[in-house]
């Protein structure tokens, strides 16, 4: 189709796919696993004991031990695959490659070597690719791409899922459509870590779809109510939008940096990182593919399906806010991350869009979460914040940060939604204000794991939270006054500002969540008809009691990881190692994830930590939780023990005495209106008016015009007939016919009947005849 | 193999039904098992075909059959297959026998099976007679003969308004191909050959395509352009010639409504890509701007068409004028990548909405009523038929993994670069707007799903015992469409592999224009913008 | 000349058959005068025959007796049958014709 475009295009042999690990060359069984469970669940699982959920945690489980096995085997291919390998392996390439790939092989392995550390190791990603189908020239192929970054997604997605699935047999046991749920489970799983795994840009998109439409069909499980089916349009559309962005962005950079002629994301990074892709192209881009992660990973504005996605089950819930749906697009941007260096000029400036956009939506969604009632929607927008976190941190080029945050968010967020899930499932509803309240004497257990998850969230040493939000805010280099060198990408002053903000939300606004959930005195029981809500087997309705095991283990797991795996990151000169090892746990992470020194991957600078930064944000994120305490703990708790009432009435805080604060409220309870404009105006707008407008032309202008043509045709067809056939034409004969009938009417008067006055007439004839003859012959 | 198969699965359906004719009036299971057994032969014909043809050298006509037919107007019998119909071939003669499957306790009323029956054989004998035809009058024939039958069908089977639908089909398409004849005629009598500049007087298709209009005015190729253009957007339907579609599927009976969508459709884009662009390349270029808004004003308008819809069947046929309006998109590009795109885009649609209107037909069945408001639950009556009802809608709203994917990507790819000498900007404009199109198509389709299939069943239908899952016989006529929209989404290439040669082919000659369809390096930096 | 007498006697021969199927009443006379016309007619004939010495004329003529011959039987047998049904043979009576 486009051969015009191959000139300077980069051949794919510079991809380079070399002989690695069984386990890195075959990480596409990962995906495969539950894609097949999803087939066995739909055909067998209504038949079988467990009702299908066998399959699903089966393959699930051999997933994650594999991705377990492939994170190890991508340590030692990072740690042991040296540049030797890779000059051999070079060239090879030219030998078979075309012309054109000498070149980018050798910058290739010229890249590598600078960011080798002396012992010649090279990030080299793994890459298997066959190809899909050829139209019109153009290849599309189907691969793997394995490198730090898949590993991690694989991890996280196989391990959360995996939890999602055991504590789904409980949370969701004795539902209507508990195969199709687990199905459903299966599908979502294969498609996100299809997702991951592409190392395509076609590819990437169908993954994106393809989650998409599960999450539609998970949020919708209960679609009996219109609200949840609701939602799950709402989710769906919404995404649909963003889709529009991904489309065009992906075209763009198939055409400017694919040349015309390649999916391949590793291309398509390395032609971008050589220079001579139209800047132009990837600002269309990289513009583009924020819109995609706007409605993807719920950036302002698009993100208002994300809260309304609740409707979904807890478990659910989970899984679309940790690991699956919503990172998609943070992985999407880390994944294609020259498109957004380059395209947004993200080194040694100070403002871009995507970077805006996160830190908008980190405070904005930071403050809608302190007006909801709802746990889940609570925890709704803190994931709409923390996910603003990761935007932003990609946008000012702290890409390690934003990954690192995107995986210890995983874990805790996970560790949050499950605990809801936990104290929802013994209440059964989700309103903190109405039903819950010191849920601490009845559900010890899962209070305890609740806490530990909001402060790993809210980033208090050495919780999780605490690594990735401090190496975020590190790497804005938006702190001149706290110290620290200047080697962060760039300034990002309102940036830094925003993510301290937002660290201050964070921690108040978990305070009060912990608070009227699980301390003050239990406000629910008054709901007796609401145990048939979720079909669950408990019969009784008096106190809430703590969940069973296979919901309490994976709070408990996922309670250590929130507390753990902020360590594999350790900032340097932190808790140096031995002598033997002297980096310890230092920058593990960035050393195994971070693909710095290969091909397609920029060279981006990273800040040196602060002490004092540290501190600053510690006290900050205190300094948040403390002014929740002092209002829910002391204030709030005071006042109930006086009244006797639980939150009643809540003592008169800003928001009822400041005519300013209450505006203020009222715009949050609204949600900045952006659903009136989306649902009442857009919407409404597109299915009443516009539609009803465009089907109104097509009926009146349109068709109007056919059937007035037509109707024309008709009258005119009338006139011709009325006036000239049965008038003029018809009017002939008729006349003619008319006037021998009156001729006739005359002429029977001679037909009198005898004979004799015919041969009368018949011989005057005759002498007629003969006169007129003799006249004719005599002249 | 030897050429006469493909006037064996032309003619097969024809000879069935003549034969029909002569069987017993009143032994409707009779008719029934014969229809179906001749379809299954063409089928089998078919199968054949597909298994014989020479993958290698699809770019070429196959199975060629040459003979002279009516001499003293040049018009000859000259038949062929190559790439680009032997997927839309393939689709018809598969489609067929599963109408006929369905027809067995599907005949609308008033009944008449035997008429019904042998109205759809001959029908599928135009229908596979357009798609081989490679000579212009017996292309317009097979064309016309599609005609007669659809109007009886619509005309006697069809809803309350049949009559006005059946009419307005029909004039409409007459219209059109009057159009399209005058243009046939013109090429006729201005056609030159390239070498000698004789005037060539032949309606063959292959000498058309390889003067490719060389020796004709601009204006006249503009002009017989347009002819065509009308006669073929008709049958698209293209906005604004569609309004005949809604009304003609919403009255047409399931099978009339299915096939319409299924196979009639695709022969006004077919005589787009096999005739009107190869034989005029110079026009095609300066149509193409049009053709592509026309397009992309097709595709948002029916998706708005399709918000406004209060009957199920109704919005379905407007999806239709904006999944055509993807396909007269990609073919507007004038692109190898665009064609081929169109090609599975029409194959796609019409096993994707052919499925769509088999629904909507059991729907009324077990209803009476389309209209979708009094429609609800049916996840909860009947959940199989409800989840194939979401099935074929993700798959129409092109979601990847399934079929309509792969016809509306690669459309709204190749719009970002069309062929050389076509307005850049301009298709890359329609490129977003086709994009947002498929916003629009998730609103519409999803808003079906939701208000027939989810929610509790509406008081008026809840008990009713009509109301069924899926029967044996259903399963049996659709369980092929479910199978082949999964397996061309997964594996795309079954289809991109066989048109790619011919569509190359067919465009060979733009390359060989001065300012052709295709071209030379020097435009790629204007291009990339910068 | 001959000729001219001939001619002269056929003629009044015509004018008086004329006159008889004209203005009698009685439907024999009429048949009488029929053959009067006829002979008159005959007369014209032989005599135009024998006037060129052309042997036709005398043919014709006796072509046109027989066919008056058989002309007179039809006539005669109306007459007859308008006899029995109406007892009379007055034409002017006769007026089942009249439109």
């Amino acid at each position: 189709m486009f051969p015009h475009l191959a000139a300077g295009a980069v051949s794919e042999v510079s991809t380079v796919t070399n002989e690695a690990n069984w386990l890195l060359e075959n990480a596409w069984l990962i995906a495969l696993l539950p894609a097949i469970s999803f087939v066995l669940i739909l055909f067998f699982g209504k038949k079988m004991p467990f009702k299908g959920a066998e399959f699903g945690i089966t393959a699930v489980s051999i997933s994650f031990i594999l991705a377990i096995l492939t994170g190890a085997a991508w340590m030692d291919h990072r740690d042991n695959f040296t540049l030797d390998t890779y000059g051999e392996k070079a060239a090879v390439l030219v030998d078979d490659g075309a012309g054109s790939a000498v070149d980018s092989v050798t910058l290739a392995v010229g890249t590598a070597a600078e960011a080798t550390d002396g012992d010649g190791q090279a990030y080299v990603a793994v890459q298997k690719t066959t190809q899909w189908l050829q139209s019109g020239g153009v290849e599309f192929n189907a691969g793997i791409m394995v490198d730090g970054l898949s590993v991690m997604m694989l991890f996280v997605v196989t391990m959360i899922s995996l939890l999602v699935h055991i504590y789904s047999t409980d949370y969701v046991g004795g539902d209507r459509r508990y195969t199709h749920f687990f199905a459903f489970l299966s599908l979502f799983t294969a498609s996100m870590l299809f997702f991951v795994l592409s190392d395509n840009i076609l590819q990437m998109i169908v993954g994106w779809e393809l989650v998409g439409v599960c999450s539609f069909a998970l949020i919708g499980h209960w679609w009996e109510e219109k609200p949840n089916s609701d939602a799950a349009l709402k989710a769906f559309i919404t995404n649909r939008v963003g889709d529009v962005g991904l489309l065009v962005g992906m075209i763009t950079l198939f055409f400017a940096a694919g040349k015309g002629m390649t999916f391949d994301t590793i291309t398509i990074n390395e032609n971008i990182l050589q220079g001579g892709v139209s800047h132009t192209a990837l600002v269309v881009a990289a513009a583009c593919l924020t819109i995609a992660v706007m409605s993807k990973s719920g950036q302002f504005v698009l993100h208002t399906w994300l809260p309304d996605a609740m409707a979904g089950p807890t478990p659910v819930s989970a899984l679309i806010h940790a690991a699956t749906m919503v990172v998609a697009g943070i992985y999407m941007v880390a994944r294609l991350f020259p498109v957004f260096w380059e395209g947004m000029q993200i080194e040694g400036s100070s403002i871009n869009f995507l970077a805006t956009v996160g830190a908008v939506t980190l405070v904005g969604a930071g403050l809608l979460a302190f007006v909801q009632d709802d746990i889940k929607k609570v925890l709704a927008y803190s994931t709409v914040s923390q996910l603003g976190y990761m935007a932003m941190a990609l946008g000012v080029g702290a890409w390690t940060a934003a990954v690192f945050h995107l995986f210890t968010h995983a874990f805790f967020k996970a560790n949050l939604f499950l605990g809801s899930g936990s104290v929802a499932h013994a209440v059964h509803s989700f309103d903190m204000k109405k039903d819950m309240g010191g849920m601490r004497k009845f559900m010890p257990k899962t209070y305890v794991t609740f806490v530990i998850g909001s402060l790993a969230l809210a980033g208090l040493f050495p919780l999780a939270g605490f690594w990735s939000k401090d190496e975020i805010l590190v790497n804005t280099g938006g702190w001149g006054i706290l110290g620290g060198s200047g080697s962060a990408p760039g300034s990002y002053t309102f940036h830094f500002v925003m993510g301290m903000i937002g660290a201050a939300l964070t921690a108040a606004y978990m305070t009060r969540c912990v608070y009227l959930t699980f301390h003050g005195e239990y406000r629910g029981g008054h709901h007796d008809d609401h145990a048939d809500d979720h079909a669950d087997d408990h019969g009784h309705h008096g106190e809430p009691h703590e969940s069973g095991p296979r919901i309490l283990y994976p709070l408990y797991i996922l309670s250590a990881f929130s507390i753990l795996v902020g360590f594999v990151n350790f900032p340097p000169g932190f808790l140096a190692g031995s002598k033997k090892d002297p980096a310890g746990w230092q920058e593990r992470f960035l050393h195994f994830i971070e693909p710095a020194g290969s091909s397609y991957f920029p060279a981006v600078g990273h800040a040196t930590p602060s002490w004092w930064l540290a501190i600053v944000a510690s006290l900050v994120a205190v300094a948040g939780a403390g002014a929740a305490f002092t209002y829910y703990f002391v204030k709030v708790d005071r006042l109930a023990k006086r009244t006797g009432e639980h939150l009643v009435g809540l003592p008169n805080g800003v928001t009822t005495t400041n005519a300013f604060a209450r505006a203020g409220h009222k715009l949050l309870v609204n949600k900045y209106y952006l659903d009136h404009l989306y649902t009442g105006i857009i919407a409404g707008g597109t299915k009443g008016p516009i539609a009803k407008a465009a089907y109104w032309v097509n009926q009146n202008v349109l068709d109007g015009t056919v059937d007035g043509a037509g109707r024309t045709a008709v009258q005119s067809g009338k006139l011709v007939y009325e006036k000239i056939d049965q008038g003029v034409v018809d009017g002939a004969i008729n006349a003619s016919g008319r006037t021998s009938d009156a001729i006739g009417e005359e002429l029977r008067h001679i037909n009198t009947g005898r004979v004799q006055n015919y041969a009368a007439i018949m011989f005057a004839g005759a002498a007629i005849l003969a006169g007129a003859f003799v006249l004719l012959l005599a002249f | 193999m030897d050429s006469w198969i493909l006037t064996a699965v032309t003619f097969v359906p024809l000879l069935g039904a003549v034969i029909a004719m002569a069987m017993p009036n009143d032994d409707d299971e009779l008719h029934k098992r014969w229809a179906l057994a001749v379809s299954l032969v063409a089928l089998g014909l078919g199968i054949a075909m597909l298994f014989d043809f020479n993958y290698d050298q699809a770019g070429q006509l196959q199975w060629v059959v040459d003979e002279p037919w009516i001499d003293v107007i040049g018009a000859g019998y000259t038949l062929g297959v190559d790439g680009m119909s032997l997927p839309l071939i393939a689709l018809t003669v598969l489609v067929m026998p599963l109408v006929f499957l369905y027809s067995w306790n599907h005949i609308p009323s008033p009944g008449n099976t035997k008429s019904f029956l042998i109205l759809m054989l001959i029908l599928e004998t135009g229908m596979i007679g357009t798609f081989v035809a490679q000579d212009l009058i017996l292309f317009f024939v097979f064309f016309e003969v599609v005609l007669l039958p659809m109007f009886f069908m619509i005309a006697v089977w069809g809803g309350d308004d049949r009559r006005y639908a059946s009419l307005k089909f029909f004039l409409y398409t007459l219209f059109g191909s009057a159009l399209m004849l005058l243009g046939f005629l013109a090429l006729f009598f201005l056609a030159k050959d390239p070498v000698t500049g004789e005037l060539l007087r032949t309606f063959d298709m292959r000498e058309l395509t390889d003067t490719a209009g060389a020796g004709i005015a601009r204006s006249s190729q503009l002009l017989i352009f347009g002819g065509m253009f009308i006669g073929f957007g008709v049958k698209v339907p293209m906005f604004p010639f569609h309004t005949w579609l809604p009304d003609a599927h919403t009255q047409a009976p399931t099978q009339g409504s299915v096939i319409l969508a299924a196979v009639l459709l695709k022969l006004g884009t077919y005589g787009f890509i096999r005739i009107s662009i190869p034989m005029l390349p110079e026009a095609a270029e300066a149509w193409a701007p049009v053709i592509g808004l026309l397009a992309v004003i097709g595709i948002i308008y029916g998706a708005l068409g399709c918000l406004a819809q209060t009957d199920m069947k109704r919005l379905i046929a407007f999806s239709s004028v904006a999944h055509m309006g993807f396909v007269m998109l990609g073919i507007s590009t004038l692109t190898d990548f665009g064609i081929n795109a169109a090609i599975f885009g029409m194959v796609a649609h019409g096993l994707i909405t052919g499925m769509l209107f088999f629904i909507a037909g059991s729907v009324k069945d077990r209803y009476h009523t389309l209209e979708i408001s009094r429609l609800g639950g049916m996840l909860i009556q009947a959940p199989r038929l409800g989840w194939i009802l979401g099935f074929t809608s993700m798959a129409s709203l092109g979601l990847p993994g399934l079929a309509g994917f792969w016809g509306e990507f690669p459309a709204i790819l190749s719009a970002y670069q069309p062929a050389n000498g076509l307005p850049v900007e301009t298709f890359r404009g329609y490129m977003v707007v086709a994009a947002v199109g498929t916003v629009l198509a998730a609103g519409y389709l999803l808003w079906l799903l939701q208000r027939i299939a989810m929610g509790e069943p509406s008081e008026e239908f809840a008990n009713d015992p009509e109301i069924v899952d899926v029967t044996p016989l259903e399963w049996a006529s659709w369980t092929p469409f479910l199978f082949l929209i999964v397996l061309f989404g997964v594996a795309p290439g079954l289809i991109f592999e066989v048109t790619d040669p011919a569509v190359v082919e067919s465009l060979n000659n733009c390359l060989q224009l001065e300012n052709g369809c295709d071209g030379v390096a020097d435009a790629t930096t204007a291009a990339l913008g910068g | 000349m001959l000729l001219n007498q001939f001619l002269l006697l056929s003629a009044v021969l015509f004018c008086l058959g004329v006159y008889g199927v004209l203005a009698r009443k009685n439907g024999m006379l009429v048949l009488m005068s029929v053959e009067l016309i006829l002979n008159a007619v005959n007369i014209n004939l032989v005599a135009f025959g024998a006037f060129r010495t052309d042997v036709g004329g005398s043919v014709f003529a006796l072509f046109t007796i027989a066919v008056a011959a058989a002309e007179v039987g039809i006539g005669l047998a109306i007459v007859l049958l308008m006899y029995r049904n109406r007892r009379s043979i007055d034409l002017t009576q006769a007026d089942l014709l009249k439109g």
